[in-house]
């Protein structure tokens, strides 16, 4: 799937700092368009921060991100997500006193108003439930369906490249494999490029066609999904031992 | 649920419970009630009378209290302590239908209010001050409420409104209506000042850094004689006229103009109205713009600041607009404070009236309007009829004076709002969309934060 022309997303060399402290080491990513990209490791790897050096919220000190053929890396939050980069989150994030059309309609800030309904009705068609909900608040939904609010209220901008950040963190696992098969099917039916990072390495593998592995800030393993999955390494390390 | 002696609910830890507040109640009142401190006149200055029996009956009704809270009021064992749905007032009061037929009730009532028959001089003021604060809680609303940004200083922009008109008008001679949006502006600009560096800080260290900034402006006012007076102030600053028609006795006084009798009261009952329009105004300003997206994207900030930014939402600006308009209002209040004293002096602005502005938010629970107008009307009415209390003093003597009782009051208030209603009076938040159906969600149903 991967092409060999310009990447959607490049990212070189990134490295950041939390005060002295280096969080990222010399960070290589390319993500294609349509493709489902994972990066799978350890809490504390360094993959939300690098999550949030590509919207450019912890800036990357050395290094370059391009997206889209415009250098990123030194444009202010709201013009990168402009630019069509969607981020869902680590913890979901979503607005818990507002109601959940509220919270879509906060998704959909800088689209314009008339796709607003479209992209709306798209929405509820992905997540019925949200639909049902939609006067209600967003806190008094459970884990899954704010996830599915979170992921929904990202994919209101219109994104060309949707990054994910733990979408499965905290979730039953027959929720989280609900939501990894609606990321399947969006890859699939509209050529959404995802960019995932996960914990869950299993379901990540298996969903991405390519992933990164992180530790301690640099990447250490790349491939497919399925290179990856059968990796000795990624299988001792993230997989409990490949007992899945 | 047995009633042995060890259970919470047995006399003996009843009475242990009630002892331990007695002795709590003695330990406050020692200085409070105990003693007293009377100047002797004389060269050793202070001296202390012990009030015994007063800290006794103090300490007895306490116990008391306590007593029948436990034997009557207090969940026995086993009782889970349910969470209580708002009452029905509090949710009638949050519900659109009856919000939308309070609203107009209100305004029929503020507008019929300086001719009721009981409405002298002295209630049209105390109309003018509460609709005043009511003004500026609406204000601060923005910031504290929609926004989520703690603004202890807000005080600063009701002064910069208020010396804006009272030094424009004084050396330039502008008049009212063209200081108005003037004083408005400068708030504003002063809104945005800031704002600029309060931009990275929230919660506590936002509340620090705008109590210190209402603090400056106080200090600046008073400290810069050449132009503001200084503790002086500035006096005789031109009072409003009704469209260039001044209220005096004169051939082209208001009275005269209009064929009628000359009564200071005409004047009065002008700036009531005057205030009204103003409040109306901000009303319908701060009404419409929790509609539009901006409103939307402050309440959004208030929520999750890292959600707004990875949503793509300027939060820079939207902050700094919050910050500009609530004090844009706040400048509007200040310029009719200004014109209806005709005095201003450094005074008036003090920590004191911030606090209050934000406790009439606060009280009103925080983003509704209506609550504003009744944490207002409790607040600054509430001291006022301290004042009224006069036959207290045949019960406590002469030297009672009930508008001493006001702290004291006011912290009794906050502890029963906390008790009952932690959320404020009107607790519920209207969505600001519908679809096909409304509905409230009750606040105090939702745990804090992300449930």
């Amino acid at each position: 799937m991967a092409n060999m022309s310009n990447p959607l997303l490049a990212v070189r060399g990134v490295e950041t700092f939390y005060g002295r402290n280096q969080a990222l080491f010399g960070i290589d990513i390319d993500i294609h368009q349509g493709e489902i990209v994972t990066m799978i490791g350890a809490n504390g790897a360094g993959k939300s921060t690098l999550m949030m050096a590509i919207c450019g919220v912890n800036r990357a000190v050395r290094g370059s991100v391009t997206f889209d053929g415009k250098a990123i890396h030194e444009m202010p939050t709201h013009e990168i997500i402009r630019l069509g980069i969607s981020q869902s989150p680590e913890g979901r994030r979503i607005f818990p006193r507002m109601t959940v059309y509220e919270n879509l309609q906060m998704g959909a800030v800088n689209s314009e108003p008339r796709y607003f309904a479209e992209d709306l009705a798209r929405i509820y068609a992905l997540f019925p439930i949200l639909e049902k909900r939609h006067v209600q608040r967003a806190g008094t939904l459970s884990g899954g369906e704010q996830q599915m609010l979170a992921i929904g209220r990202a994919l209101m901008a219109r994104p060309k490249l949707l990054l994910l950040d733990e979408p499965s963190l905290g979730l039953a696992p027959l929720v989280a494999k609900q939501i990894f098969d609606t990321l399947r099917e969006l890859n699939k039916t509209a050529g959404l490029t995802v960019f995932l990072v996960e914990q869950n390495a299993y379901h990540a593998l298996r969903l991405a066609s390519r992933g990164y592995v992180m530790v301690n800030g640099r990447i250490t393993l790349s491939g497919t999904g399925a290179e990856l999955l059968n990796h000795p390494e990624v299988g001792a390390a993230y997989l409990g031992g490949g007992s899945h | 649920m047995s009633s042995t002696g060890h259970s919470s609910s047995s006399l003996p830890a009843m009475i242990k419970r009630s002892l331990i507040a007695t002795v709590i109640a003695f330990l406050l009142f020692l200085p409070t009630l105990g003693i007293k401190t009377s100047a002797s006149g004389g060269v050793d200055g202070l001296f202390l009378t012990y009030r015994w029996m007063l800290l006794g009956v103090g300490c007895g009704l306490i116990f008391v209290g306590r007593m029948a809270y436990e034997l009557f009021w207090a969940p026995k064992d086993g009782e889970q302590k349910s969470i209580k749905a708002p009452s029905s007032l509090a949710r009638a009061l949050g519900s659109s239908k009856v919000a939308k037929t309070v609203g107009p009730v209100l305004l029929v009532f503020a507008i019929a209010f300086p001719f009721l028959p009981f409405s002298d001089r002295y209630i049209l003021d105390l109309g003018i001050l509460i609709i005043t604060y009511v003004m500026l809680g609406w204000g601060l609303q923005i910031v504290v409420g929609l926004a989520g940004l703690l603004d202890l200083g807000y005080v600063a922009f009701y002064a910069v409104g208020a010396y804006s008109y009272a030094l424009l008008s004084i050396h330039f001679g502008f008049g009212f209506w063209m200081c108005l949006p003037l004083a408005g502006l400068l708030a504003a600009t002063w809104g945005i000042v800031l704002g600029f560096p309060v931009l990275r800080l929230r919660g506590d260290y936002l509340a620090i850094v705008t109590l210190a900034f209402g603090e400056i402006i106080r200090v600046v006012l008073l400290n810069w004689r050449s132009f503001t007076g200084g503790s002086n102030g500035l006096s005789d600053i031109p009072r409003p006229s009704f469209f260039g028609i001044p209220f005096n006795q004169s051939e082209h006084g208001f009275a005269a103009t209009f064929g009628l009798e000359y009564s200071s009261m005409q004047r009065i009952v002008f700036l009531y109205f005057l205030i009204l329009a103003l409040a109306v105004f901000t009303f319908f300003v701060t009404a419409r713009l929790r509609r539009l997206p901006i409103g939307r994207a402050w309440e959004a900030l208030r929520e999750d600041e890292i959600a707004c930014r990875s949503l793509g939402v300027n939060t820079v600006n939207t902050k700094l607009s919050a910050f500009a308009i609530g004090a844009m209002f706040g400048g509007f209040a200040g310029s009719f404070f200004a014109a209806k004293q005709a005095f201003v002096s450094p005074e008036s602005f003090n920590f004191m009236e911030s606090a209050t502005i934000l406790a009439i938010v606060v009280l009103g629970g925080m983003s509704s309007q209506l609550g504003v107008v009744f944490s207002a009307i409790v607040m600054v009415g509430g001291v006022e009829l301290l004042r009224q209390l006069q036959f207290l003093k045949s019960v406590f003597g002469n030297d009672f004076d009930p508008s001493q009782l006001r702290l004291l009051l006011f912290g009794l208030a906050m502890v029963l709002m906390m008790l009952w209603r932690p959320r404020g009076l009107v607790s519920t938040r209207m969505p600001t969309v519908f679809l096909k159906d409304k509905k409230t969600v009750s606040a105090a149903m939702i745990s804090q934060g992300r449930g």
